[in-house]
């Protein structure tokens, strides 16, 4: 979504609109103030429905500096609910054998709207540290170092805070199979992909029951 | 004879706090603007939601408003309306200016800018001095003098902000690399804009 005050060019094109609306509003009430009201109510709607199909711009791609050293790897694991799947376990053991790794998982404390909007993101972050304590304590009854961390609720954001803090050479995002992963359908993977210049690992994890990722 | 005086410290060193955590990729300026108007849009929602109330509550309702023997003086608001909006075209233009380096149209643009500003103030003084009721002839004129002098503060801070602009205009600031300085009051005097669009329509054609 772009703001129409995101500068002063779409500032400008914001008032030439409302200016325009504005007087078809005014002329369909004077003809009738219920005709006035209903164009007003479409229009009100078409312009909600076009702000909210509107892509934002791309962002350039950004460079992320490693903050391991010059013998360790470091990777970024991006899961929630998928975050036990047997496919993102198995992936990590992988990446683990090649060379020394240093692994950050982050659990995304995904929440619905309403309750982000209320603030009442306790027992979300509660699921998320739960998930990710059984997790870390796997991985370490294998021998493989990692540590952990929920992260915010909006997967991206929860990325982004975790490259600048991380300094990832590699990310791995394990989401439920297409159809299943609201993550997908969001196109996660893909902006994660176009947002950042290391090597993103997408694994697939199929649990037997749940939606979200 | 000259003095080369060589830098304490390489390029390479960093002074002060690390850059802050920015999520968002939003421009910190921008996005405070954006949640300023946000909180703007509020502010004015709160206005009409009184306009409306007192407006569909009145006994009249809904063929005679504003209340007889009352008028609004409609059609000087229109010339103001237009004065305003033109104002608008002159900011664009400005900025439009300052993009491409010429220097004096972004200083004419201003300068016609703010003058059309004041004279959109000067007119709403002047029109609330004939409009023949005060605050104290019934709700209809509280809200009418509550909305539209919202309105005619906004467009004093709008004019402010553009005076500063014009100042440091002036004194040879901005550049077609460096305008954010005339880039956001641009964006604040075309929701003052929008705003007067707005209350227009709702207060002295409808």
């Amino acid at each position: 979504m772009e703001s129409p005050f995101r500068s002063e060019a779409a500032a400008f094109r914001f008032l030439l609109i409302t200016i325009g609306a504005f007087a078809l509003i005014v002329i369909m009430a004077v003809i009738s103030t219920a005709l006035g009201f209903l164009t007003f109510l479409a229009l009100s709607a078409a312009a909600v429905a076009m702000y909210l199909r509107q892509r934002g711009p791309t962002p350039d791609r950004e460079h992320v500096a490693t903050l391991g050293g010059p013998d360790e790897r470091r990777v970024l694991v991006v899961a929630n609910e998928t975050v036990q799947g047997e496919e993102l376990l198995s992936t990590i053991s992988t990446l683990a054998l090649i060379e020394r790794t240093q692994f950050l998982v982050v659990c995304p404390a995904l929440n619905s709207r309403l309750k982000t909007f209320t603030s009442d993101e306790d027992p979300a972050r509660a699921a998320a540290r739960a998930r990710l304590d059984v997790t870390l304590a796997r991985l370490a009854s294998v021998g493989i170092e990692a540590s952990g961390e929920v992260g915010d609720g909006d997967p991206l954001v929860a990325v982004d805070d975790a490259m600048r803090t991380f300094g990832p050479n590699e990310i791995v995002i394990s989401t439920h199979p297409p159809g299943k992963s609201n993550w997908l359908e969001r196109g996660i993977v893909e902006s994660v992909r176009a947002r950042y210049d290391v090597p993103v690992t997408h694994v697939v994890v199929e649990l037997a029951a749940g939606t979200d990722d | 004879m000259t003095a080369h005086a060589e830098p304490l410290h390489g390029h390479d060193d960093h002074h002060g706090p690390p850059p802050a955590n920015q999520s968002s990729r939003v421009d910190p300026r921008t996005l405070g603007m954006l949640l300023f108007i946000g909180s703007e849009i509020m502010l004015f929602g709160s206005f009409f939601a009184a306009y409306f109330f007192v407006r569909v509550v009145n006994p009249g309702a809904p063929d005679h408003w504003p209340p007889e023997p009352y008028h609004f003086p409609v059609f000087v608001a229109g010339v103001n309306t237009a004065i305003l909006v033109t104002s608008s075209f002159t900011m664009h233009w400005a900025l439009q200016c300052i993009k491409r380096g010429e220097r004096a149209g972004f200083l004419a643009g201003m300068v016609l800018t703010f003058l059309m500003g004041f004279a959109f103030l000067l007119t709403q003084v002047v029109e609330y001095l004939n409009v023949g009721f005060n605050t104290s002839d019934g709700a209809f004129a509280s809200v009418f003098f509550g909305l539209t002098g919202l309105h005619g503060a906004h467009v004093f801070v709008g004019l402010s902000l553009l005076g500063m602009v014009i100042i440091r205009g002036f004194r040879g600031h901005y550049s077609p690399e460096h305008h954010h300085g005339v880039e956001l009051p641009g964006i604040y005097w075309h929701f003052v804009d929008v705003m007067w669009i707005v209350v227009y329509a709702t207060v002295y054609l409808l």
